[in-house]
Formats: C-alpha cells, sequence, structure tokens
C-alpha cells in the first residue's frame, strides 16, 4: 500500500473536524477522522493507520486501538471492496433476512463473514440499522436498500460488480467546509 | 386523523429544505423562544408535561430544571441521535425527511439551557442522514439562526454533527458521551449524572432526536395547549416505528392514548396483520420492552382496552404489562416462533454489551448461547430455568440499563410462552430449519 | 461527619468515604470483597459488581431505599444511611450471581497458576460462590503473551478490573496496553506486539487481582505458600523502595509492593527494586511481614525466620499493619 497520509484535500476536512470540538478536546475527533482514514486507505485500518490517526491528534496508539476495536464499523483486517451488511435482528428476520442472507452466501459462495477470493464482497450480517419498517435490508457503504426481494438483490450485486463498487460510509464530502 | 404535531408538513415537496420549511412556519419557535427568557422556555416545557421520547420517559423538563449553572462554565445540549434499539426507526425518519424540525428544536433548546455548543451524536449508520443534515445545518447558518449574534438578539449557537461508529451502547447517554469525548463507548458510572458533569465535565443534557423536535410545536403553541393532546401523564404525540407483520409498516404519529387495537388494525395505521394471519405477539416499546401475548396487547390485565400511552401499556406491571419504550412496535403473526425471535435478541444483546461490568458482559453471552442451544434442539428443561436465572442476575445489577434491556425480554419471553421453550427442548424434531447461525465475530477473523 | 450503619454495626466516618471504605474501617467481617476498586488508583472501581450492597435507608433526610443495589465502592455513604451487607439476602445473591459470571470463562487453572494462594477470585469463591458449575459451554480462550521479558500476561485468567490500564496511566506518560475489542470478547492487549516497557510496569503485577498478569522471573519458581515473605527496605531514587522480600531458603524469589490487609500495595515501587534486587544485602530487612491468619502464606511460616548474617534480631521490628 502507498503511504499513509491524507491528501491535502481530506486534511483540510480534517482539521475542520477538530476544530468543532474545544480547545484540548482534540481527541473528540478520533471517530470521524478513523471513518475517513478507513475510507481512504483501503476500507481498514492497518496498524499504521491507526498510528498515523494517532500522531495527527496527538495521541498514544494504544488509545486509538483501544476505540478502534470497540466499534463495529471498524474494519481491523482487509475486507472486500464491497461490504454488504445484511441486517438480521428481528424486524428483518421477521420480513425474511435469513432467505436474503442464505442467498448472497450461495450467489457468491462464501459463508458470512467471508470475502470472496476475487476481493470483491464481503458478507457480514449485522445487527438492527434502524430500517425494521423496510425490512429486509442491506447496508452498503452509506447506502440503505430496503425492501429487499431475492430478485432485487441479485439486481444490485450484479450492478455492484459491474460499476467495481467500494462501500465507503463518507469521503472529504461529507462535512461541510467551514 | 389524529394530531400531527412533528410529521403535519410530513407530504410538502422539498420539507426537507430551508426555503419551503420556512414558507411552512419553520424557525417560528426561535423567534418566539427569543423573545422569551431561557426560564420562560424552560417552563413551557414543564408544562408541558413532555416525557423524553429514547424510551426511558423521563419528564423533559425536569431534566432541564436540574442543569447545573455553576459561572464561567460552558454548558452543552446534546442530541442523541443513536437510535439502535431494534424495531425503532422514527428518528431516522425525522431527521431524513425533517432536518430542519431538530435543527430548530435543537436552537430553542440550546436557548433555554444557555448552551453554545451543541452536538448532534447521530450512529454512524446513518452516515447519509449525516449529508443531510449537514447541508440543513449549513443552510441555518446562511439565513443567520445559527452562528454569532442570531437575530440580532446577541445569543451564540454552534452547532455539529458527530458520527458515531457502531455501538448501541452509545444510545446511553454517558456512553454517548464517552464517545463524544473519543473515546469506547462505555457508560459511566453515575452520579455525577451529566446535568452535573456531562461532556468535557461540563454541565449537559442529552435528549432525544423526538424530544428536542417536540420542544418546537410545544414553544409554538404553549406547553398548556400542548399538554391538552394526548391522556393523562402521556401528553402530546408519538412517534411509533411499526414492524413486522403488518401490511403497513412505517412511522406514524399518534395521539397518545390511541387504542392498541385501532393502531394494528385500522388502515390509517399499520392495516392489520400481513397476510390476514392472526396476532400472535407484540414487542410495544423496542426490543428491551417485554414481549406481550396478543390478547395481553390489546386488552389491559383488568379487561379494558390497551392504549399507547406509557401508563396504560405498563399496567400489569412487567407481569401482564410492558412498556412504551422508544415507540419501536414490533408485531409477530401466528407463525412466528417467539423462541428464534428471542435469540435475535439476546444474540443483539451479545454482540453490543460493552464489557464493562461482570454480569452483562458474561450473562448476556450465557443467553445467547443457551437460547441457541434450545433453539438448536439440544436445550433441557434446566435451561430453561437456568436462562430465568440469569437474566434475574442481570437485571438491576449491571452499571447501565444495558442489563436490564438484554434481561427483560428473555424474562417476558420464557413468562408468557414457556410452553413453547418446552416444545423446542421436549420435541426438537418438530423443530426445522434451526442451522442458520452466524458467529458474529467472523468477519473481523477472516 | 456522617454516621453510617453496616451490618447492624454502627460508625461514623468523614464526608465523602464510600460505603467500602466505611465498611472496611468497621474491619473485615462487614467489608464487602471488591476485585476493581483499589484505593490508590482513584478512578477505579464499579465494574466488577462483587461489592454490590442493599441500601435499606439512603440517608436521615431521606430514608427511602435505594431501588437498587449500589455498588459500595463507588456509593458515598450519608448521614444516617443503613446498609446491608452480610446481612442482605439480595446482595449475597447477587454477589453469587457476579461470581458465577466471571468464573463463568475463568479456567481455573489454579494447580498451575502462580497467583495461587494469593488470588482474590479463588479468596472470592470460596466466600460467595457455589461449588458447582451451571455452564456446558466452551471456556473464552486467549493465547499467552508475554509483555516485555518480565510479565505475562494469560488472558483467558482475567476478569476485566481495569486495574493494570488504571496503573498504568497512573505512572507513566506512555501506556502501550488498553482494553481492545468490546462485550466479552474484551481483553487486555497491546494490539501490536509491543512490550510494556517503563519503569513501573512491574505493579500492573502487584495490582492484579488474579493470575492474568505475572511476574516472569518468578514464574514456577515455587507456590506462594512455600515462601516467606519479609518486609524490607532500601534507598532507591526512583521509587519509595519499601517492599516484601519472597524468601525460600535464603533465596528471594521474587520482590513486591507491601500489600495490606486488603491486599492493596499503598505505595508503587519500580522495576530496579522488584526485578533487579534480588539478593538479601540489597536490602534492608524490616522483619517478617504481617499476614493474615486466614491467608494460606500463613499456614507453614516462620519455624525458621531467615535471618541475614549482618542484622542482629534486634533489628528485627514487628510491623504493625
Amino acid at each position: 500500500m502507498s503511504e499513509v497520509k491524507f491528501n491535502d484535500e481530506t486534511l483540510a476536512v480534517v482539521h475542520n473536524l477538530i476544530r468543532r470540538y474545544p480547545e484540548g478536546r482534540h481527541k473528540s475527533a478520533l471517530l470521524p477522522i478513523l471513518h475517513l482514514a478507513q475510507a481512504e486507505f483501503g476500507g481498514w485500518l492497518s496498524p499504521a493507520t491507526m498510528d498515523y490517526v494517532a500522531s495527527i491528534l496527538n495521541i498514544k496508539p494504544v488509545e486509538v486501538y483501544e476505540v478502534a476495536s470497540f466499534y463495529s464499523m471498524y474494519n481491523l483486517n482487509p475486507v472486500g471492496k464491497c461490504i454488504l451488511e445484511v441486517c438480521r435482528t428481528s424486524s428483518c428476520w421477521l420480513r425474511g433476512a435469513d432467505d436474503v442472507i442464505r442467498h448472497i452466501e450461495k450467489r457468491l459462495n462464501i459463508q458470512v463473514g467471508e470475502t470472496t477470493a476475487d476481493g470483491m464482497f464481503s458478507l457480514k450480517a449485522v445487527e438492527c440499522l434502524g430500517s425494521c419498517g423496510t425490512a429486509p435490508m442491506m447496508q452498503v457503504g452509506k447506502d440503505f436498500h430496503e425492501n429487499l426481494t431475492l430478485e432485487k438483490v441479485d439486481e444490485l450485486l450484479t450492478q455492484f460488480a459491474d460499476e467495481d463498487k467500494h462501500s465507503r460510509y463518507c469521503d472529504a464530502n461529507t462535512y461541510r467546509k467551514n | 386523523m389524529g394530531k400531527k404535531l412533528l410529521l403535519q408538513h410530513d407530504n410538502v415537496p422539498g420539507i426537507d429544505t430551508y426555503e419551503v420549511y420556512r414558507q411552512q412556519g419553520g424557525y417560528a419557535s426561535v423567534e418566539k423562544a427569543l423573545k422569551m427568557t431561557s426560564d420562560e422556555v424552560v417552563e413551557e416545557v414543564k408544562k408541558s408535561g413532555l416525557r423524553g421520547r429514547g424510551g426511558a420517559g423521563f419528564p423533559t423538563g425536569m431534566k432541564w430544571s436540574f442543569l447545573a449553572k455553576p459561572e464561567g462554565v460552558p454548558r452543552y445540549l446534546v442530541c442523541n441521535a443513536d437510535e439502535s434499539e431494534p424495531g425503532t426507526f422514527k428518528d431516522r425518519y425525522l431527521m431524513q425527511r425533517h432536518p430542519h424540525l431538530l435543527i430548530e428544536g435543537m436552537i430553542t433548546a440550546s436557548y433555554a439551557l444557555g448552551a453554545n455548543t451543541a452536538y448532534i451524536y447521530i450512529r454512524g449508520e446513518y452516515f447519509y442522514i449525516v449529508n443531510i443534515l449537514e447541508k440543513a445545518i449549513e443552510e441555518a447558518y446562511t439565513a443567520g439562526w445559527l452562528g454569532d449574534n442570531i437575530q440580532g438578539t446577541g445569543y451564540s449557537l454552534n452547532m455539529y454533527v458527530h458520527p458515531g461508529a457502531g455501538a448501541y451502547i452509545c444510545g446511553e447517554e454517558t456512553a454517548l458521551l464517552e464517545s463524544l469525548e473519543g473515546k469506547r463507548g462505555n457508560p459511566r458510572i453515575k452520579p455525577p449524572f451529566p446535568a452535573v458533569k456531562g461532556l468535557y465535565a461540563c454541565p449537559t443534557v442529552v435528549n432525544n432526536v423526538e424530544t428536542i423536535a417536540a420542544v418546537v410545536p410545544i414553544v409554538n403553541m404553549g406547553g398548556d395547549e400542548y399538554a391538552k393532546i394526548g391522556i393523562g401523564k402521556s401528553t402530546g404525540t408519538k412517534l411509533i416505528s411499526a414492524s413486522g407483520h403488518i401490511k403497513k409498516p412505517g412511522v406514524y404519529e399518534i395521539e397518545l392514548g390511541l387504542p392498541v387495537e385501532e393502531f394494528i388494525y385500522s388502515e390509517e395505521y399499520c392495516g392489520g396483520i400481513l397476510n390476514d394471519k392472526k396476532l400472535k405477539a407484540v414487542v410495544p416499546g423496542g426490543s428491551s420492552v417485554p414481549v406481550l401475548p396478543a390478547e395481553l396487547s390489546l386488552k389491559t390485565p383488568t379487561g379494558e382496552p390497551r392504549l399507547m400511552s406509557y401508563e396504560s401499556l405498563s399496567e400489569g406491571g412487567f407481569i401482564s404489562g410492558s412498556m412504551l419504550g422508544s415507540g419501536g412496535f414490533i408485531v409477530m403473526d401466528e407463525t412466528t416462533s417467539i423462541v428464534r425471535n428471542l435469540h435475535t435478541f439476546t444474540r443483539f444483546y451479545h454482540h453490543e454489551s460493552c464489557g464493562q461490568c461482570s454480569p452483562c458482559r458474561e450473562g448476556t453471552g450465557w443467553m445467547e448461547k443457551i437460547t441457541h442451544k434450545i433453539l438448536d434442539g439440544h436445550g433441557t428443561l434446566a435451561d430453561i430455568d437456568l436462562l430465568w436465572d440469569i437474566q434475574r442476575k442481570i437485571e438491576g445489577n449491571t452499571i447501565c440499563p444495558l442489563g436490564d434491556a438484554a434481561a427483560w425480554p428473555v424474562a417476558a419471553a420464557i413468562r408468557h410462552f414457556r410452553e413453547e421453550f418446552e416444545e423446542y427442548v421436549s420435541n426438537p424434531a418438530s423443530i426445522v430449519d434451526v442451522k442458520h447461525y452466524y458467529n458474529i465475530h467472523n468477519l473481523v477473523e477472516a | 461527619m456522617a454516621k453510617v450503619t453496616i451490618d447492624g454495626v454502627e460508625i461514623e466516618v468523614p464526608d465523602g468515604t464510600s460505603i467500602l471504605q466505611a465498611a472496611r474501617m468497621i474491619g473485615p467481617t462487614v467489608a464487602p470483597p471488591a476485585m476493581c476498586f483499589y484505593t490508590n488508583l482513584p478512578s477505579s472501581g464499579g465494574y466488577c459488581r462483587t461489592c454490590m450492597v442493599e441500601v435499606t435507608k439512603g440517608s436521615e433526610k431521606d430514608p427511602r431505599p435505594m431501588p437498587k443495589l449500589v455498588a459500595s465502592c463507588r456509593t458515598t455513604v450519608m448521614d444516617g444511611m443503613v446498609v446491608g451487607n452480610r446481612t442482605s439476602d439480595k446482595a449475597i445473591d447477587a454477589r453469587k450471581g457476579v461470581v458465577e459470571f466471571l468464573l463463568l470463562n475463568h479456567p481455573l487453572d489454579c494447580p498451575i497458576c502462580d497467583q495461587a494462594g494469593e488470588c482474590h477470585l479463588q479468596d472470592l469463591s470460596y466466600e460467595n460462590g457455589s461449588a458447582k458449575t451451571r455452564t456446558d459451554f466452551e471456556r473464552r480462550t486467549f493465547d499467552k503473551i508475554d509483555i516485555g521479558d518480565k510479565i505475562q500476561l494469560h488472558m483467558n485468567r482475567c476478569i476485566l478490573c481495569y486495574r493494570c490500564v488504571k496503573v498504568a496511566d497512573q505512572l507513566t506518560p506512555e501506556r502501550v496496553h488498553g482494553v481492545m475489542n468490546r462485550g466479552d470478547h474484551s481483553e487486555i492487549s497491546t494490539y501490536i506486539t509491543n512490550a510494556v516497557d517503563n519503569e513501573f510496569s512491574g505493579n500492573m503485577i502487584d495490582v492484579c487481582p488474579v493470575g492474568a498478569l505475572t511476574d516472569r522471573t518468578f514464574r514456577f519458581k515455587s507456590r506462594v505458600w512455600f515462601t516467606k515473605p519479609v518486609t524490607a527496605h532500601r534507598d532507591c531514587d526512583k521509587c519509595c523502595g519499601k517492599v516484601v522480600l519472597w524468601y525460600k531458603g535464603d533465596d528471594v524469589l521474587r520482590v513486591t509492593g507491601r500489600k495490606d490487609q486488603w491486599g492493596e500495595v499503598a505505595e508503587f515501587i519500580c522495576n530496579t527494586c522488584r526485578f533487579d534486587k534480588k539478593r538479601t544485602d540489597d536490602w534492608v530487612v524490616e522483619g517478617p511481614t504481617n499476614l493474615s491468619r486466614h491467608s494460606v502464606i500463613s499456614a507453614n511460616h516462620y519455624e525458621k525466620l531467615v535471618v541475614p548474617n549482618e542484622l542482629t534480631l534486634n533489628d528485627i521490628k514487628p510491623l504493625n499493619p
């Protein structure tokens, strides 16, 4: 992987984010900055990436590791380009989430928690994403795909593969500039 | 049609933009509040009888009045938009479609509390809404509702969105504050409460999205008028997230006091049970609250119609009642396996326990393993009793309410549907399709 | 001052005292067990839930009972408060549950654990637990790791009391270990292989209530009850130099901080004193360490006290605890 360093545009966003918190409370910006880092540096947080974030915020690397390993949206290991996160908690289960998961497993020939051999897709079964009224659903990057049917899933998978989709939660344009 | 206060402009095209929102009378509550003293605004909220819409139902005005006001120490308003309670999606709906309503409520509330900085802590999974809120906040700054010297009154307020990163526990207010400070979402040991030592050890009020939005109609119409809506101590309207086996899932604004039966069966709301099956059970307030079998969902133990209100839903205590909670209304038809549904809950709480205190850390995992074992056809009658005993030893013994939230659904499922657990145990051959079980940590280790 | 009654015993304590501290002032018969609280680590406590007690009367002013059991280590006494610990069925029942939770994934490898004999989890489970486990699931396991050449981390035994994290925060600006992951996957770790290497790292061993962090220089050398603790001191430019030397025959097998009757070290020591000064003539010996009669370590002690040559018996002063 190339050098772990934000480009100037993202770095400006990072400094903007830090300014959202009072003097001396810059550690507050850790979560949003980790999101940006994950989006920019390969979809996961390598130790080198986390050490870089620690250096930006001038905090101990272990503080970053502690935080990154706590939250479920941070990947601490390499993942596929496109992560399919299928909700499976109560309401989604009631409306057929298990079928969706099984269908994707069969179609991609992977199990939940695995990545396809070509590194394109990772399949994750996740807990409630607040889309219970439009169940079943899956999240891909920041997009919610709701009221899923098996046909719709097929269409989406074809579309993602065709456009070589990288799933990202956020980017430098997520936040307002000032 | 029931009364609409939060979603009254739900069908107005472009209501998510500043211009349309303003045309529809938006930001009037800020104009009105800025002409009042902050204490007067707090007084209106007190009179309204508004109760926290996040789940606990604590009176908002009282929470505000606990806020410590030491000289020279900043105060903060933090909006809890970490909506993660399974079955609940009303805050997402509100923020996505009515971002300015939240921002308006935040400004009015911040003014009432004397806060000059306000944060919206939103769950990371809702990143697309971060975009929406950022845009709306930008518009509000441009229109002079945020920033220095708002509308020439001398009052200043800055507002920021802060994304979480995937942790249900951050819906607990002190865990949320830890997370906002860039730490692990471990709930703090209370006291001190956030009203005294919250964000950055400064006095802080943490309110749910819907609670803050409700401040807008309260200030506009006056607390007394608001209090006339609803029933008894359940004043006003409430957003209900309806999901599961119903014909029309979605977010509905109801006047508190609406009969549960009407909510489930009328065309205006859920439209009845999917495929016209029979109702089996309802989880009326999000995954944490006790499940109620059909008859207790529709009628109180005394045979009165059960109403959508804080009081009526909890009538009968946990023996035969439940809670309004966050308003996450999950409906299950007659084909539903309560044991399997419970397993999704125990798995959820196991996944979401922060791991700080021993009963929750160890107990939630244990409960998941046992429900899975029962589901898998390997359970024994002793396992059912063990499950009961574990939940009993977690409840009330943890640092934060997650322990209770994990224990209650287990207790209620066994209390009302014990025979189903016994069926799984005594006749495992009758259970089909049980192999579908995943290790939640697979992906991390892959 | 506040007057508080714990298990029927009344005591007057300074305002701001915790229930646990007040109970300790009364004595061991009413003091709740504590696995995570540590007097010398100000932000510790509240996590393990073993010290939970029932408050049957909140205070003179507001006599209502508290609705839930409270963690006595993090609850301040109020004037007129009435507390039930060993006299409260609720507290005893809840504590039994906590013991079961703490042992749920504990390997119970006491026969090969260096901590055995001075392990707080052993004491806790003997005194408050039940004899039989109700779980039949596989226990959670982690690999053993050496964090530096002096300390071994045996995560399977850890009860996540957070003391080792807090002691590092207190004694060094460069903490490199912490709590990773969450829920029952939480672990103490450096995340990337990293040695915990600072002048005071050895105190992690002393504050660990179980055998999760052990002294590699003492590893498998002896059961603690076959060693004899002797209180000693030396002039140290880094720490107080006040220690306990653990002898077997004429050899000092290990050096630890001095623990009080609650198993807590009042003054932390440096790694030089702990790991590098293992000869009797490095130290000024004060006398045999006072041990609780209940401690297994005291079982076969002091028939033949080792007296270093250069001291006369007059130099050995009894310790007043």
